[in-house]
């Protein structure tokens, strides 16, 4: 009797996928320019705080329109612990940061989560809007429109290590930071919680007919959010060493929606890919173009494109099996 | 089925109507024909389609199968503004009258449209208040303010105003008193006489076997019998089968 | 008392006017987006851009020609003519689906426009003179005429807007569309054609917002982002859907703006109507006037 070849299992091809695009970026470094490690890098970080948005616009069916908010307030705690504690340190930065935007994911969330789809997006949006005009006007603090400059901290566990950040090494660091959290973001999105999540992108009404307290578990959802998107500003600030509230403007939140629906929403990775897909457009067309010519005006259309004719983005097709 | 002698063009005929709600399959084939003039009866039970096939023949549906005809043309993918404009008039179940609007504002809607001179729409005016007098006096008031049984005639009133052909009336005497389900009566037969054609849904069997001249029965999502208005009374076996409690 | 002296009530006063002329301006910026939303269930994210663009035809006509007036005109017509040709392309083929993607649509085409404005115009403010040069005096100030008769004219555009909703074939039309969008189809009324008139309306009225406050305030391309958010507090705040109540608190909030600037500066005064967002957000999540309405 011919034996059946055992077709591979669904998690075996993806683990080996994961592997594979893991290896490929833990070896760019020795294959890139500087330029293009950091270009590399900055895309991951990007990625990442589509990816934070993806929660929300692809896991529980709502679009934030202010995520900049997150971002920035993650970009300024970082900013805040490195120049207040001498010697700066890398891990109070993430801590500060991610303090930061959790509280304002809290704050933006109580209010936000009071209304419903449309509502919710322009809440949001305009709630980023006032941490952006608190930030610009009030420069004793924050530096006001000039931003904050700060070095960059030593990577250092204590006892064992204590060494400089090279591009390289920063590289490998965001690249394990955003890594980490596409695994814990998959965790969730898997779990019974995540799955509470979409349903109630499903039907709000009959998740909550089924007796869930579906505004706190919106209220969750918009704070894990937030802090992702708060990670990825502290991601920036280290690899950037500036903090300007430019980050906490409307456009930011306005990238991430970008990067997220022509990447694919709901698939997590998605948007890592609309983010490097979305700045490797801006860079080609900056050098054919030059530097004065308005990318956004065929991204636009780019981006206007996909919403009409591939509403589930570049992703979308393999939205299921990168679910499973 | 029995000899029902057809003319040239049927007014409205539908062919293997297949539609869906959602993943529901609802109709599941439905045919049928209306002769200009005609009135016919969709008679069933709650939920085999009867309501779903005249929203696919308006258009407010979409069919996934099969097609709609109209004085021998397909009409499946026209827009239902479109079907208004070309004679087909639709009266829902639960009316759906323009709540906010007034009754005259409501009628309006029914004669502003391209080719009608103004003497023209005085002159439907006239006719809608003489068939519906008590809508004459109401109207300059809400739509949401009239009773049900007024609202059932506006809602007839300003499918007139569409001057149609055909006539899609669903359930009108749902939810009326004797009186006034008379009243509705007169109107269907007053309609016939001026040659509209209507398709009547109704769980009114006795009604509907008086004013319409054929009859189809649905059952889930079929045609399971049509014949002669003449050839059935409310007893028949048939009707017990496809009707009965 | 002491107290009463300390109010500064000719400074009040002034920023009265001020606050009314400003919130006559947003109430009509505001009505535009209300009416599309209301009717269409599209939230214009590219309404600031079409003010900005509207303000920057009018400077160009303004000045090849020198006419303010037919500056306007032209602006709200060609913006209008947009509107149209923006919505039948991009926002039609979205009709039945999710209501987020025409968000998301509009926010795309607000990106091009804005950053089409950066690039062929630079980011200098430019700046246009009145119409109307006279002043009279207000206490201590020699007020302009302009802005008492910008307030006239934004107050006369709404009112003929109402009476247009009231009275006219195609506001019945569009009332009709708004209550019961599937029998305003079946009795006749072409509904995609409803949707991009409104669309158009809307548009023009963005722009001839953006041509009256052009005088005022100087035109640049980021100028719309400002004014679309404060469109949009006005509008949560009013009522979404809800035309009263958008033009009251439009007047309100710029009332309330206008006196903050007396203490703050103008850039911190705007968190006056952030303020009224939460509040409204936190005790009447509907709006001051809104109702949940039934489709």
């Amino acid at each position: 009797m011919p034996e059946r070849k055992a077709a591979l299992s669904h998690t075996t091809i993806y683990w080996i996928g994961f592997c594979v695009v893991m290896a490929l970026l833990i070896a760019a470094p020795f294959a890139l320019s500087t330029f293009w490690q950091r270009f590399l890098t900055e895309i991951l970080i990007w990625g990442l705080l589509a990816m934070s948005s993806d929660l929300l616009i692809g896991y529980t069916g709502m679009v934030s329109f202010g995520h900049s908010v997150f971002f920035g307030l993650g970009m300024y705690g970082a900013a805040a612990a490195l120049l207040m504690v001498k010697p700066p340190n890398l891990w109070l930065a993430i801590l500060f940061g991610l303090a930061g935007a959790s509280g304002a994911g809290l704050f933006v969330a109580y209010f936000s989560t009071r209304v419903r789809d449309i509502y919710f997006a322009i809440t949001t949006l305009i709630f980023s809007q006032i941490f952006y005009v608190i930030i610009f006007t009030w420069t004793s603090v924050t530096g006001g429109e000039n931003g904050l400059l700060f070095s960059r901290p030593h990577f250092t566990i204590p006892f064992l290590v204590d060494a400089r950040f090279t591009t390289a090494t920063m590289h490998w660091f965001v690249l394990a930071v955003v890594a980490g959290s596409y695994l814990l973001l998959r965790r969730i999105t898997q779990s019974p919680f995540g799955m509470v999540l979409q349903s109630i992108r499903e039907n709000e009404a009959r998740t909550r007919a089924i007796g869930f307290p579906v505004q706190r578990y919106k209220i969750v959802a918009v704070m894990l959010s937030g802090f992702f998107a708060g990670l990825a500003g502290v991601l920036y600030a280290l690899q950037n060493e500036f903090a300007a509230p430019d980050f906490v403007y409307f456009v930011t939140s306005g990238d991430t929606v970008i990067f997220n629906v022509i990447g694919g929403i709901g698939t997590l990775v998605g948007p890592i890919v609309g983010a490097g897909f979305f700045q490797l457009l801006r860079e080609m067309l900056s050098r054919i173009f030059g530097d004065q010519f308005p990318y956004l005006i065929p991204a636009g259309f780019v981006f206007i494109a996909i919403i009409i004719f591939l509403p589930q983005g570049l992703l979308g097709f393999a939205r299921r099996w990168l679910n499973k | 089925m029995s000899a029902v002698a057809a003319s040239a063009t049927p007014l409205v005929q539908v062919e293997g109507l297949h539609t869906y709600y959602g993943k529901s399959h609802i109709l599941h084939g439905v045919s049928l024909t209306v002769q200009p003039g005609e009135v016919v009866g969709l008679l069933g039970r709650n939920g085999v389609g009867k309501s779903t096939t005249l929203k696919s023949i308006v258009g407010l549906v979409h069919a996934a199968q099969g097609q709609v005809l109209y004085e021998g043309r397909s009409v499946t993918s026209v827009p239902p503004h479109k079907l208004a404009q070309i004679g087909i008039a639709y009266v829902p179940e639960d009316r759906r009258i323009f709540r906010l609007l007034t009754v005259m504002e409501n009628l309006r809607v029914g004669f502003d449209r391209a080719g009608v001179t103004e003497q023209r729409k005085r002159e439907l005016l006239d006719k809608v208040f003489a068939y519906f007098p008590v809508l004459a006096d109401r109207r300059n008031q809400a739509g949401g303010t009239l009773s049900g049984g007024e609202q059932q005639m506006l809602a007839i009133a300003r499918a007139m105003m569409l001057e149609p052909k055909i006539i899609l009336l669903d359930e009108p005497t749902e939810g009326l008193m004797p009186r006034m389900v008379s009243q509705i009566r007169q109107i269907i037969e007053a309609l016939h006489r001026e040659g509209v054609a209507i398709l009547l849904v109704e769980q009114n069997v006795p009604l509907t076997l008086e004013t319409s001249q054929r009859v189809y029965i649905l059952e889930k999502g079929m045609v399971r019998h049509h014949c002669a208005s003449s050839e059935i009374h409310v007893d028949h076996d048939v009707i017990k089968q496809y009707l009965g409690v | 008392m002491d107290i009463l002296s300390s109010i500064p009530w000719e400074l009040l006063l002034i920023q009265t006017v001020n606050g009314i002329v400003t919130g006559m301006i947003l109430a009509l910026v505001a009505s535009g987006l209300t009416l599309i939303f209301g009717i269409m269930d599209v939230v214009n994210f590219a309404h600031g851009e079409l003010f900005m663009l509207g303000a920057y035809l009018g400077v160009i006509v303004v000045a090849t020609t020198g006419n303010f007036w037919i500056g306007l005109v032209v602006a709200a017509g060609v913006v209008a003519i947009l509107g149209a040709a923006l919505q039948v392309s991009t926002l039609r083929p979205l009709i039945g689906r999710d209501p987020l993607n025409t968000i998301l649509v509009t926010f795309g085409i607000s990106l091009i426009l804005q950053n089409y404005a950066l690039w062929q115009f630079g980011t200098v403010v430019r700046k246009v003179s009145e119409p109307i040069g006279s002043y009279f005096t207000l206490f201590y100030l020699q007020y302009p005429w302009y802005r008492i008769f910008v307030a006239g004219l934004a107050a006369a555009i709404i009112g003929a807007l109402y009476v247009f909703l009231k009275y006219s074939k195609f506001g019945v039309w569009i009332r009709a569309t708004t209550q019961d969008r599937t029998m305003a189809q079946a009795m006749g009324i072409p509904v995609p054609l409803v949707y991009t008139g409104v669309f158009a309306l809307g548009a023009g009225m963005a722009a001839a917002s953006g041509v009256l406050f052009a005088p005022l305030g100087g035109v640049a391309p980021t100028m719309g982002l400002d004014w679309v958010l404060k469109a949009f507090i006005v509008v949560v705040v009013g009522g979404m859907g809800n035309l009263g109540g958008s033009i009251v608190a439009a007047i309100l909030i710029s009332l309330l703006e206008a006196y903050a600037s007396i203490w703050v500066s103008p850039s911190q005064a705007v968190i006056v109507s952030f303020i009224a967002l939460i509040l409204t957000l936190l005790f009447k999540p509907t709006g001051l006037f809104g109702t949940t309405v039934t489709r």
